[in-house]
């Protein structure tokens, strides 16, 4: 049995958890202002926000309903297009249709959503900040221009939005409807009520479903579910000493906001947006991405470079692997089917450790990486140390470089270096030619992100001596 | 006046095909679509899949009650595959089941018995097969051959342009509702109701009577529903008409873009020759489309490849051969701009080609060569130009030499990013190039509480076609535009439409709208002139009132209206449009093809990252002839989607179908379009000012397909900008500029001297099977 609020409604079903948010509204509730565009997430006309309760507030992120399980929305309140609707056009809706934002219409419930999602948000109203919240939803019409002018009115009108508790402000301004206020004391009360179903030994186990159902969304309706992203212990960031923890159902977005994180990596928020988009990596969770086992997986390649520790749960037993060693050949994993990953660690770097991603996709955002990689490099003032290079899209697994990355230590840092290193990391690789990409390009383009890497983090090296021209 | 969709767009209240509240017992269907591209289909085993727990029925070639067939232009699209397949995704068989889940399961299981056989992907292959869908077609002007004896330069190459898939956000559907007496009510997500009422009557049999096709809205076109509407939509109709019960198919994103044509992927060879002023003395064309494996619309996608080859630009000598080829692909189809972009593609790769070589900027011969006002077109029609008036100001307002100043500053100053500028001049032709595909029809009532309908066979589909004929009728009646309802678009209301394509639906239905709306407001005049005891021509409409020599009357809009109807004097009308002036004799290949042409010239600013290949669109700055727009809000929309979709176009919207025929790029996943992070950060649009006449409604020229073409400038902005990183690059004259081809490009070997030729003809590739 799945319990939670749709809009201004509370809703209590049997239907299958493993059903998807999407078919629910439009096809049992009739809402049919959420539209279907892809059911890959890939476009953003299902966007819904969902609100959960934490702290006594409700906190409020867009999701695309086409990848979320009705397993996944347990206790929380989901809101549609309707859900924002008012008496007259609320100011969202006023905005796009003053700046000539909607043409089809087809898209735009989806982005009216996504804004309502932005107005309740804790973001302060900047222009990056309002476009970032739409930055999932596709329009084939518009070309975004006009939406971009109805995201400025939107920042005008949100001037004054305090930093927290921004319900109240929304409805005392009639942004959105008062019903929003009375959110937080209903879903305690649905909380406080029995329910949840418990699921059989033989589940399968879904996190935030945003590959899982892309790939197999019609087996997994009536499929027996565990689901793990709203399990709370398996959620979160600390920091033991050097050693940081991230929990196997800890979201992108999640892991992004931790002080911990951005403490560490100074350019977070950068690598994070070069990763799908705001609603997918408000659901996305880590375990997911490694499980998945895509040999351009961004967070596998990200932490393959730190080295991470897997902590594997099978309900009874608990084992540790290196993510290093997970990978066992295309789409093939050291994990038996009732494991799951409950955490995973890694040495947070420190003063002399550097850190770099690099991804180059088709489209820089919402896409999928051409090639990506990820580099530590422990330095001892001109020498490195230890160095640990990663690569995505290069071959069936997500790779760690043994070879590469072993050749660099102990070495003083010179343009020579890279480049004989990335010769060493052609070895090491087998690209094959597919939609992302030819093998000469993959190839190309893997020593060119290497080459990044460390014009990144060493301005000083002469960058003419990396870019050579073939003759 | 802002669209009149948008309240309830963004309230989530507009009905698309799938929103439709289904009747009890609606069935769904499913289609079966061929897994190969080519071969001889032997049998089909439909066993398992009629097992299938809620399956109705299962359709073949042999079901259908009328003709298999539903090929436009062509009859050479059967249905249903009968003894061949054709293309990856070619329907073989239409599943009809209770539930959707069941129709689409059952699909899955069926099994087709096919042998292989060839498969062409590439249309320089089909023509040299002799695999033509129609004859060739040839445009000249002047004498070619002697005019190269003039030419002080001569430069020839290749230029290719990749297709693109459509990507409205709502896929194709269609829902089939039986009525008493056989008749069948239609509701298909189509730009084309006529089209789609024909091929529905031809395949189940029914005379078009029997038929009605209504659209309320569609959810994006762009072309891809104007003939691909048609297949779900006769598919639904024969189900519902042999069952009796309603059917409706509304096909998944993976579905359609696997089963319907894209925009034509061309191939063409040029040569190009110049005089010691550059000025262009000939231009020899030859284009190579690749149509796919039907018809559907190609040969008239092919005609407007020719008329559009030249461009802007006054080229006294011109042939041009145009080859429509049989290929295994998907028909290809409609898409904004219709074989325009195509054809201007290859003569800014010429001249690009041309200026390399020179050792001069394209800006030098691109503006040498504008046409002016009395030029003809190869075609035979004369210019009446913008061509000067949107170039130069748009040098002027945009501060040219400084642009271009700040950018060799940047270039030199900067190692890991280069910039690039280009100049897009365009010059589109509007009217259906079919000069009988000119006319429409409108259907006006006024009713006695003074509300006003209208129906037309306009489509709404974002274009704010609907805005505009409320437009229309408020201004001739002079009521207010709350008091105008647009109806649907209904083939029992407004019959025999032409399709909502070739940027001229506003223009076609808006006039039509005015006639039918005149002729109304006449009559209502001589009513109140007859009250009045006056003069009829000393009556007028103003703002809701019958006004004498301008000073309002007593009689108001809704007293007018009544009495009118008291004197049994008709409050409707039903008016017809044909463009006047417009012929085109295909023999000779000469005429008057156009009722006007759309002018502008936009300036591309891009930035490329050396190091990764990737580049951001910096600026895209267009002066545009948009004649007197009668709706800035909505023309402004139409200009910036469509730049964006022709930037799109032209960077990351790449279609890849490997060497078998099936499409890779299958899913949102793996076909980019832009993001609101990839469009240009700066979009300037000035609206040229141009009071001269014209046939467009309210002198406002139409806007659908010509923004598209200034996308073609980033191609060209990006390929300076790599040659400025390596002037030595290989960078073909082959779209889009991917960060791939970009990257490639950056650190490609030097080109030499014998390599005159693109390698690559289409973009195929050997995809490992996963």
């Amino acid at each position: 049995m799945t319990k939670f609020i749709l809009n201004n409604k509370e809703i209590t079903t049997v239907l299958p958890q493993g059903m998807l948010l999407l078919d629910f509204i439009r096809y049992q509730q009739n809402l049919k202002g959420t539209k279907i565009g892809c059911r890959e997430g890939d476009c953003g006309a299902c966007t819904v926000l969902l609100g959960e309760l934490k702290d006594g507030q409700v906190k409020y992120q867009s999701a695309t309903s086409c990848l979320t399980p009705l397993g996944n929305i347990h206790n929380k309140h989901v809101v549609t297009v309707e859900g924002v609707n008012m008496e007259a056009l609320n100011p969202i809706q006023q905005a796009m249709c003053d700046t000539g934002g909607t043409q089809c219409g087809f898209c735009t419930p989806g982005f009216i959503v996504s804004m309502a999602g932005y107005c309740l948000s804790d973001a302060e109203p900047t222009q990056q900040n309002a476009v970032a919240a739409v930055d999932g939803n596709i329009c084939r019409c518009t070309g975004y221009k006009s939406i971009e002018r109805a995201l400025d009115k939107l920042n005008v009108l949100l001037a004054d939005k305090p930093g927290q508790d921004a319900t109240t402000f929304v409805t005392e301004k009639a942004i959105l409807p008062s019903y929003f206020i009375s959110i937080p004391e209903r879903l305690k009360l649905l909380q406080a009520s029995a329910n949840g179903t418990q699921p059989k030994p033989a589940a399968r186990f879904v996190g935030g479903g945003t590959d899982l159902y892309v790939q197999q969304h019609e087996a997994m309706v009536y499929a027996d579910i565990d689901f793990l992203a709203p399990k709370q212990e398996l959620k979160g960031v600390s920091l033991n000493s050097d050693t940081c923890t991230i929990g196997g159902a800890t979201t992108v977005t999640q892991f992004a906001s931790s002080p911990i994180i951005q403490k560490a990596f100074a350019n977070v928020q950068q690598y994070v947006e070069l990763v799908s988009s705001t609603p997918i990596r408000n659901i996305a969770t880590f375990a997911g991405n490694f499980v998945n086992a895509s040999p351009i997986g961004d967070f596998s390649i990200f932490f393959l470079a730190l080295d991470a520790q897997l902590e594997m749960r099978d309900g009874t037993s608990t084992r540790n692997i290196p993510l290093r060693q997970f990978y066992k050949g295309y789409k093939t994993l050291d994990k038996q089917p009732q494991e799951y990953i409950s955490k995973f660690s890694f040495r947070l770097p420190d003063a002399n450790t550097l850190f770099n991603f690099e991804k180059v996709s088709k489209r820089t955002h919402l896409d999928i990486a051409s090639v990506n990689s990820a580099i530590e490099l422990v330095m001892n003032g001109d020498t490195i140390t230890v160095a640990s290079i990663s690569a995505g899209g290069v071959g069936p697994t997500p790779l760690y470089l043994t070879k590469a990355s072993a050749f660099f230590t102990g070495k003083t840092l010179t343009e020579d270096l890279v480049l004989e290193a990335i010769e060493i990391a052609q070895t090491e690789v087998s690209p094959i030619s597919d939609a992302r990409g030819t093998d000469d390009y993959k190839r190309l383009l893997l020593g060119q992100l290497i080459k990044a890497h460390f014009i990144k983090l060493f301005p000083a090296l002469q960058i003419d001596k990396l870019l050579t021209l073939a003759v | 006046m802002k669209n009149i969709d948008s309240k309830t767009h963004t309230r989530g209240e507009s009905i698309y095909l799938d929103d439709i509240p289904l009747i009890q017992g609606t069935l769904f269907g499913c289609v079966y679509g061929s897994p190969i591209a080519h071969g001889k289909l032997k049998g089909i085993d439909l066993a398992e899949a009629l097992k299938v727990e809620g399956v109705v029925q299962i359709y073949t070639h042999k079901d259908i009650t009328g003709e298999n067939q539903i090929g436009g232009i062509v009859p050479d699209e059967p249905l249903l595959a009968e003894h061949h397949v054709d293309f990856c995704g070619m329907p073989v068989a239409f599943v009809v089941a209770e539930t959707d889940e069941a129709a689409r399961h059952a699909a899955k299981l069926i099994k087709a018995d096919i042998e292989p056989l060839p498969v062409i992907t590439d249309p320089r292959e089909a023509q040299a097969l002799g695999q033509l869908i129609v004859p060739p077609r040839t445009h000249r002007l002047g004498d070619i051959d002697a005019a190269w004896q003039q030419c002080e330069y001569i430069f020839e190459g290749q230029a290719d342009t990749n297709g693109q898939e459509h990507l409205y956000i709502e896929t194709q559907g269609a829902y089939a509702i039986p009525q008493e007496n056989d008749a069948i009510k239609l509701y298909s997500s189509t730009q084309s109701p006529r089209a789609t009422q024909a091929a529905s009557c031809k395949v189940t049999g029914l005379p078009m009577h029997q038929v009605e096709v209504d659209v309320i809205r569609l959810g994006g076109g762009f072309g891809g529903k104007e003939d691909q509407a048609n297949a779900w939509a006769a598919l639904c109709a024969l189900a519902a008409h042999t069952l009796k019960k309603p059917v409706k198919y509304s096909l998944d994103r993976m579905e359609d873009m696997r089963m319907t044509g894209k925009r034509h992927p061309y191939s063409s060879d040029f040569k190009i020759g110049l005089d010691k002023n550059y000025k262009i003395l000939a231009y020899d064309v030859t284009f190579y489309q690749n149509a796919g494996a039907a018809a559907d619309l190609s040969p008239a996608v092919l005609e407007r490849t020719l008329f559009h080859c030249t461009n802007s630009y006054f080229i006294p000598n011109v042939k041009a051969v145009a080859y429509s080829c049989r290929t295994h692909l998907p028909p290809n189809t409609a898409f904004r701009g219709f074989g325009g972009p195509q054809g201007m593609f290859v003569i800014e790769a010429a001249i690009n080609k041309a200026a390399e070589n020179l050792g001069v900027n394209a800006t030098v011969i691109q503006k040498a060569n504008l046409n002016k006002t009395g030029d003809e077109f190869a075609y035979g029609q004369k210019a009446e130009s913008e061509s000067h008036a949107c170039w130069e100001k748009a040098e002027d307002i945009y501060n040219i030499e400084s642009v271009i100043k700040e950018t060799d500053w940047f270039n030199k100053t900067n190692v890991l990013y280069k910039k690039g500028i280009s100049f897009m001049p365009i010059c589109f032709g509007i009217s259906f190039t079919n000069t009988m595909m000119n006319q429409a029809r409108a259907l006006v009532h006024v009713y006695t509480d003074g509300s006003v309908s209208v129906s037309t066979g306009a489509v709404e589909m974002g274009q704010g076609v609907n805005t505009k004929m409320i437009q229309v009728a408020s201004h001739v009646f002079a009521i207010s535009p709350d008091k105008v309802k647009l109806k649907s678009t209904s083939t029992d209301r407004v019959a025999n439409t032409s399709p909502s394509a070739a940027s001229a639906t506003a223009d076609l239905n808006g006039k039509a709208t005015y006639l039918a709306c005149t002729a109304i407001a006449e009559r209502l005049l001589a009513v109140a002139a007859e009250e009045l005891h006056v003069d009829v021509s000393t009556l007028s409409l103003k703002d809701e009132f019958v006004c004498a020599n301008g000073k309002n009357t007593e009689i108001d809009w809704k007293r007018l209206v009544m009495m009118a109807f008291f004197k049994r004097v008709n409050l409707s009308e039903h008016a017809h449009y044909a463009t006047p002036i417009i012929h085109y004799d295909k023999l000779k290949e000469k005429g008057h093809p156009f009722a006007y042409h759309v002018y502008g010239t936009a300036i591309t600013e891009v930035t490329i990252d050396c190091l990764r290949g990737t580049y951001t669109i910096d600026a895209v700055k267009v002066v545009h002839d948009f004649g007197q727009s009668m709706n800035p809000m909505i023309d402004r929309g139409q200009i910036e989607g469509g730049i964006v979709q022709g930037l799109g176009w032209m960077t990351i919207e790449e279609l890849i179908y490997d060497k078998d025929g099936k499409l890779r790029s299958n899913a949102l996943s793996t076909y980019k379009v832009p993001d609101i992070y990839s469009v240009p950060k700066v979009l300037d649009i000035d609206f040229l000012d141009n009071s001269k006449d014209n046939l467009a409604i309210f002198r406002s020229k139409a806007v659908g397909e010509p923004p598209l073409m200034y996308g073609i400038g980033a191609f060209f902005a990006l390929r300076n900008a790599i040659k400025t990183f390596n002037p030595k690059a290989q960078v073909p004259f082959s779209a889009p500029m991917t960060p791939e081809k970009t990257l490639m490009a950056l650190y490609s070997k030097p080109l030499q001297p014998d390599q005159e030729k693109n390698e690559e003809t289409t973009s195929s590739l050997e995809v490992n099977s996963q």
